[in-house]
């Protein structure tokens, strides 16, 4: 088992952020472009401009990538100039439960009531 | 064996970064900056999907100029962030590793951020 914090942890980390770094590179641009093509002009247009099996998968996947590089991102930040371990390890949960809250309540929104119906 | 003392500047007036420092150093700033407001993202998303009345909310927020210019900040954090990663990726299998390209590749993604973070102003502003 790999030790939660120290060294001999960059190998596997340094894959992830890459990894996930082409994930987001294809990823959110054709979202952006999707977005700017039909920008939304009333709440309907924005319902249906999300509605979108594919786009609302798309979404989720890029969240998924994103809250995984950021969390090696943030992580390194934190090695780096915060010291204190066990600062530092409150710190990482703090971290860990946003980026797990905001990838859990954009699927809650993505795939909820608002959009049960159009599934 | 004693490490040899090496002089250190932390004095920021002291301290000359060269563009592929500054583009490292923003690359950091930038992604802390895109983590902070994720969850400001998903909650404004969340908003303007539940009604007609969140949505409209959400639409007058964007319409404040502080709201503009968070976003513009926003902007410049993301296409930073996107292209120094894409640098990294690039030197990542060994592209552009010599010095006088190291600095071009810098010098490309302060301008391709500048550029498009100018093309989000003129539209938040113009």
């Amino acid at each position: 088992m790999k030790a939660a914090t120290g060294s001999h942890t960059g190998t596997g980390t340094w894959l992830v952020q890459r990894a996930t770094a082409v994930v987001l590179a294809l990823a959110l641009p054709l979202l952006l472009l999707r977005f700017l093509a039909a920008p939304p002009l009333d709440f309907a247009a924005w319902q249906a401009l999300l509605a979108p099996l594919w786009l609302r998968l798309l979404m989720l996947l890029a969240a998924g990538a994103l809250a995984l590089h950021a969390w090696v991102g943030v992580r390194d930040i934190l090695m780096d100039y915060v010291h204190a371990t066990g600062l530092r390890l409150t710190i990482y949960m703090a971290v860990i439960g946003t980026l797990a809250t905001s990838v859990a309540w954009l699927a809650a929104i993505l795939f909820g009531p608002v959009f049960g119906r159009a599934a | 064996m004693k490490p040899v003392p090496r002089p250190v500047y932390l004095d920021l007036f002291r301290i000359h970064l060269p563009l592929p420092g500054w583009v490292s150093i923003l690359h950091r700033v930038s992604g802390a900056l895109l983590f902070l407001a994720l969850p400001t993202g998903v909650w404004l998303l969340s908003v303007s999907l539940s009604d007609e009345a969140g949505y409209r909310y959400v639409s007058e927020v964007f319409a404040h100029p502080l709201a503009r210019t968070a976003t513009l900040v926003l902007v410049w954090a993301a296409s930073h962030h996107f292209f120094a990663g894409l640098r990294h990726l690039a030197l990542d299998v060994h592209w552009g590793e010599d010095l006088a390209s190291a600095r071009r590749s810098s010098l490309a993604v302060m301008v391709a951020a500048g550029l498009a973070t100018g093309l989000a102003a003129w539209r938040l502003f113009g």
